[in-house]
């Protein structure tokens, strides 16, 4: 067990290391930014007094290491410092709207993930078959659909043609749970087509490279039928690399989010951040960065510390 | 029960009886489940049903005619061994190929083939379409068809440029770092690990905030996103090269890093990396076109497919479908890309699957 | 044993199977026949591509991904094969007909213990129940020699050592009592002493339980201690079909004729020319992989002009890693390489291009040794070019004169690539790299491994008349003992990264022996029949034939 728990010990401590270096990224990115963030802000008919003021006021006259230290620190603990524009916490602007974020991808996660993994199975037990030539060309067109594309196409079928949903999702707090399903429900599917097309296809390639192994020969060969061939055989030695489709397309699902937030007008952290760049709102950007980011990251541990747990090998050293 | 229901009908059933008189088994099966599947339809659904399912095999049929011929084509054209495997392409790669031929010709001779400028003002705002704007006016009343040519050059121009340049980068980073090892393999193995953390889109508009939304930030941001996926990739394709014995013979023999990337590593891992380029196309083009979804990619007035889609997307909501065709142009050239590389991944895969 | 007096367990009649090649179905065995008798045991034997395997499989009823069975018929115990359905077919597999696969490493699933692996198909087949099942491959495992056989089961396959999971396979083909084993080639990917083991522990149980098996291997000897009658293959078709003795004393096909001569080939053993350095000289090396692992510990030998030495052992003895101290690959962590008694630099990358060309290397697989992509005469051009500065019509003379030099028709060779070429071509080519350097001194590493017997022998007989040729010095890695006898002129023995022993090739193979090199010697198998048995006696394991009626 001591190189298993060793393992897992040095992912997560990578996982923080490789975290830390993109904070330092997205902070130093905007020390790039030509001239500085009060010229920025204030553009270019600005007097050196308001200039100066400003700089003060943001703490621009501190080098910049102790600025990301003061950044970081807050960041740790859920402060990202106050917006440009609104001059609000960046905190109150993006709080909620994460968690509504977090909500639509969630709801987008629970249909897509067995979905998706189930149809993968079966269509690599059905491989080379017109079923699966079939399920190749349509997923493959899914996966090479822009999602506003694909958005819109709902939108024109199940609202403006037939009304069954809502093409704009706005949500407030005083609704019950089925009309909050109801009312983002476009958005959605709009992301498990997406998400669904990318897992089946892993999914399918995990397993069909896990049927070429020897030990899976054996097994036909000891007489098994090809169900516990897949059950006892092939599934134990297939967890890590499902859960390795799993987060990586969890993780997509956090990208993807950004476009269809956009598209269907729901109010999540992606909306902000694209607000937030087009105003140039540098605090709100970095906070939005650091969340996505750090989300990606903590997904991609899982899944590893995952295929370590189920790495027979390593649960069983010699 | 209209003509049409009685003609449509009619013409399955003498097809499938055909089919299966001159012992063609798939073209039969295909048919007569496509009856089938018609006759529950059309009790379902009415003759609009059937009338959607006839458009659409017909489409489906017009585009397998369309790859075939254009296989056929290819093949005739090309002598030794590019013929041979040409003839082994699936039609999805045929159709692949014709749609990429079909967007070379509109980008290349936009200007020959719209009938208008692409910034040209020449109807009311959202005019509908007539004899001279085939598919109408955008919301400034420039004609759509003419924008959607150029943006065939602007959109796609814009992502290959990007792609190459991503592509360069990382595979050059790669091919040295499989040859070279050591601190320098180590050093760009982690860097790489480090920017793909970051998720692409968020981490584009992350430097566009910052730089702005110019085409060369564009290019820039997109080469410093996607240079690390090529660069894994082709390390891991040249690091299965360089353990083979005849690049330790090379190293031996006192080779230089050019003579061994040059002569022994690259050609092979053309195949593979030709399929990267094809696939990191795919993404770079997707990318390209969500920023300029979002307002922060290629500029008006400019034509670009996806700001084109963003600017007239108020219409979707009157039920019109113009603004879904620049959308559904991303997705046909990603599509016939993905097709295409779908077909040489499986070539250089063997037999494996 | 007298089989033919038996009932027949398996007819097979002009069986023939096809493969795949991606565009169209080609042949791949081209109508063999086959009798089995209970309590038989038949040896396959054939080079690469005779379809021994595919043969071993259909057996089974069985046609691996890619290949089917064309026509012909497969009658096991009044059964049809090819006509029963895949449900009655599969009933008999792990029941009544078991295989045991060449690399038990990979065909044992490393998710399961192996006893749960071994008691799968009695539970499947409801013979026994879970703890019965357990007891019975407990048994097993002790019949079989293996170590703590109570508890050996309860591990997981990646915790046992090779040659201990190639017999707990064999003692799960065991688990059914099963009327046939279908042995593929299941000692190929072991070293010769812990063959032996596995050779013994297979032999016994077969007998003892009296099993018809079918034991596919390209290895004679091994085969002529196992199989009660012969078969022999050659691309897809029988060429003639012995019992075991008849077939090794008096063989009627010439090809099968050739097969045996192999063997024979013999070299005089040359002596050191008086008072000349040495060409390549080690002294003293010791060596170590990154982590510090010590894989060479205090290696010395020297190689004369016009010699060759041989390095012999087992895997993971350390022969390879010299080859890389000597060429720079690997720099010593001690001691020197001296060439002509001068130190080389201990990195490649410090020597010069003369002290590179002195030295080159052939290798063992010469599918990777050749680049794919690259034309012949580039590949044999570039060393010309690159240490002699030749070009044009200079350099394409060079070529032909190197291709002649190992026996291949230049204008047929030159515009090729690898891949069109067969293995046997291949090492040439590596060959005539090696020559166009204008060494004194190459590096042989396992070069005839990966051979058939007939080609390996054309290999060796070439390397022997370049050296009297061109007055060559030879290093030659191998684990195989005849090679020794048919090229060496000194051998050096290595076991775990030492010297165990050196000498003259005529000391080394006369007793006394250093008991590694007792151990080594005796472990090769040897065309007689009665070798193992008589072995066996001699090391004091002797349970042959002992518990048949347990």
């Amino acid at each position: 067990m001591g190189t298993l728990l060793f393992l897992i010990a040095k992912r997560l401590f990578l996982g923080l290391l490789t975290l830390l270096v993109i904070s330092v990224i997205i902070f130093f990115m905007v020390e790039l930014l030509p001239g500085d963030i009060a010229e920025a802000v204030l553009g270019m008919g600005a007097t050196e007094e308001n200039l100066a003021a400003l700089r003060k006021q943001m703490g621009l006259d501190q080098p910049a290491p102790v600025r990301y230290l003061n950044w970081l620190s807050g960041a740790v603990v859920g402060d990202f410092g106050t917006s440009l524009i609104s001059g609000e916490r960046v905190t109150t602007i993006i709080g909620q709207r994460f968690m509504n974020t977090l909500f639509l991808a969630a709801y987008a996660a629970v249909i897509a993930v067995p979905f998706a993994i189930t149809l993968g199975v079966i269509v690599a037990l059905l491989r080379n078959t017109l079923f699966d030539r079939v399920a190749n060309v349509v997923t493959l067109t899914s996966i090479s659909s822009p999602e506003f594309f694909l958005g819109y196409i709902l939108i024109l079928y199940f609202s403006v043609q037939t009304g069954m949903f809502p093409a704009i999702s706005s949500l407030n707090a005083d609704m019950t749970f089925l009309e909050l399903l109801h009312r983002t429900f476009l958005p959605a599917l709009t992301l498990v087509l997406v998400v669904t097309a990318h897992m089946m296809r892993m999914t399918r390639a995990a397993i069909i490279n896990l049927l070429a192994s020897p030990y899976i020969e054996m097994a036909r060969l000891k007489g098994m039928p090809p169900w516990k061939v897949i059950v006892k055989h092939a599934l134990p030695n297939a967890w890590a690399p499902i859960i390795n489709v799993v987060a990586l397309n969890l993780a997509y699902l956090i990208t993807g989010v950004v476009l269809v937030e956009v598209v269907f007008v729901y109010p999540g952290i992606g909306q902000s951040l694209v607000d937030a760049v087009s105003k140039r709102d540098f605090p709100v950007v970095q906070a939005c960065c650091l969340i996505f980011a750090a989300t990606f990251i903590l997904l991609n541990i899982a899944a590893d510390v995952g295929a370590i747990l189920t790495n027979p090998r390593l649960r069983h050293p010699k | 029960m209209s003509e049409f229901v009685i003609i449509y009908f009619a013409l399955l059933v003498i097809a499938s009886c055909g089919a299966a008189y001159y012992g063609q088994r798939p073209a039969f099966l295909t048919l007569f489940s496509l009856t089938l599947v018609s006759f529950v339809l059309g009790i379902v659904g009415g003759v609009s049903a059937l009338q959607f399912v006839a458009i659409a095999a017909g489409l489906l049929a017009f585009a397998a005619g369309i790859s075939y011929s254009f296989r056929e084509f290819l093949v005739a054209i090309t002598k030794g061994n590019l013929s041979k495997e040409l003839k082994t392409a699936p039609l999805t790669a045929a159709f692949g190929m014709f749609v990429i031929f079909t967007y070379a010709i509109a980008g290349i001779f936009a200007p020959f083939i719209a009938p208008y400028g692409e910034a040209e003002v020449i109807a009311a705002a959202f005019a509908p379409a007539d004899e001279n704007m085939l598919l109408g006016a955008d919301q400034l009343g420039r004609d759509m068809f003419s924008r959607l040519i150029y943006g065939a050059r602007n959109t796609v121009g814009l992502a290959l440029v990007a792609t190459s340049a991503a592509f360069f980068m990382g595979a050059t980073a790669g091919l040295l770092a499989a040859t070279k090892g050591g601190w320098f393999d180590q050093f760009m193995g982690r860097f790489a690990d480090v920017v793909m953390s970051i998720p692409s889109l968020i981490f584009a508009l992350l430097m566009l905030s910052i730089f702005g939304p110019e085409i060369h930030v564009i290019i820039i941001a997109v080469a410093i996103i996607y240079a690390p996926r090529v660069f894994r990739l082709t390390r891991a394709v040249a690091g299965n090269v360089v353990v083979m014995d005849y690049i330790e013979a090379a190293k031996l023999r006192g080779e230089g890093t050019g003579y061994l990337i040059r002569r022994e590593i690259l050609p092979n891992a053309t195949a593979p990396l030709v399929a990267e380029f094809g696939l990191e196309f795919c993404f770079v083009f997707l990318l390209v076109a969500g920023l300029s979804f979002l307002g922060l990619g290629i500029q008006p007035p400019t034509a670009d497919w996806g700001s084109m889609v963003r600017e007239n997307a108020t219409l979707i909501s009157f039920g019109v479908v113009t603004p879904l065709i620049p959308a559904a142009a991303i997705a046909l050239l990603t599509v016939a890309v993905n097709f295409v590389v779908d077909w040489m991944l499986f070539r250089s895969s063997g037999l494996k699957e | 044993m007298s089989a033919s007096n038996k009932q027949v367990l398996l007819e097979i009649k002009d069986l023939k199977i096809e493969g795949f090649t991606g565009e169209e179905w080609i042949p791949i065995i081209k109508g063999v026949d086959l009798t089995l008798h209970r309590g038989e045991v038949m040896g396959l034997i054939g080079e690469s591509g005779a379809g021994k395997s595919t043969i071993g499989a259909a057996a089974m009823g069985f046609a691996r991904d890619g290949t089917r069975i064309s026509d012909g018929t497969i009658e096991f115990d009044g059964m049809e094969l090819t006509t029963a359905t895949e449900e009655d077919r599969r009933a008999l597999r792990g029941a009544r007909i078991a295989y045991v696969a060449q690399s038990a490493a990979a065909s044992f699933n490393p998710a399961h213990k192996i006893i749960d692996q071994h008691t799968e198909a009695p539970l499947h087949y409801r013979i026994q129940k879970r703890l019965e099942a357990q007891e019975d491959a407990m048994e097993l495992y002790e019949r079989l020699r293996l170590p703590n056989p109570q508890e050996i089961g309860f591990r997981y396959p990646h915790q046992v050592s090779g040659g201990q999971l190639q017999r707990a396979m064999t003692a799960m083909a065991m688990a059914c009592r099963p009327d046939l084993i279908i042995f593929d080639e299941p000692t190929t990917a072991l070293d010769v002493t812990t063959q032996i083991e596995v050779l013994a522990a297979i032999r016994d149980i077969v007998d003892q339980f009296d099993t018809a098996a079918i034991y596919i291997t390209h290895d004679l000897a091994v085969v002529a201690q196992m199989a009660d009658t012969i078969k022999v293959l050659l691309k897809g078709e029988e060429v003639e079909e012995a019992p075991t003795k008849e077939m090794l004393d008096s063989p009627k096909e010439d090809y099968t004729k050739s097969l045996w001569a192999v063997r024979s080939l013999r070299r005089e053993q040359k002596s050191r020319p008086q008072g000349a350095t040495p060409v390549v000289s080690v002294q003293n090396v010791d060596a170590a992989y990154t982590g510090g692992v010590k894989v060479l510990d205090d290696v010395s030998f020297d190689i004369y002009e016009g010699m060759t030495v041989a390095v012999v052992g087992e895997s993971g003895s350390g022969k390879s890693t010299t080859a890389r101290c000597i060429t720079g690959l690997l720099p010593p962590k001690k001691g020197q390489i001296l060439f002509r008694g001068e130190p080389l630099p201990p990195s490649y990358l410090k020597r010069t291009k003369d002290q590179l060309r002195q030295a080159q290397m052939i290798y063992q697989m010469a599918d990777t040794a050749l680049n794919p992509k690259v034309r012949i005469s580039e590949i044999i051009g570039r060393p010309a070019q690159f240490y002699s500065g030749l070009h044009g019509g200079a350099l394409k003379q060079r070529v032909d004169e190197l291709l002649d030099l190992i026996e291949l028709e230049p204008s047929k060779f030159y515009d090729r690539f690898p891949p069109e070429l067969s293995g046997g071509q291949k090492q040439r080519i590596g060959i005539a790299r090696a020559l166009a350097a204008e060494p004194t001194f190459i590096i042989c590493d396992e070069v005839t491994s990966a051979l058939d017997q007939l080609v390996a022998e054309g290999i060796l007989k070439l390397l022997n008349r370049l050296q009297s040729e061109l007055n060559l010095a030879y290093m030659f890695i191998t684990h195989d003992l005849a090679t020794v006898r048919s090229i060496a002129d000194e051998v050096v023995v290595m076991q775990h990264g030492r010297v165990v022993e050196q000498g003259p090739k005529d000391e080394m193979f006369t007793p006394p022996h250093h008991p590694y090199t007792d151990l080594l010697l005796s472990s090769v198998p040897e065309m007689d029949p009665e070798w193992l048995t008589s072995l066996l006696e001699e090391r004091g394991v002797d349970n042959v034939g002992e518990a048949a009626n347990v």
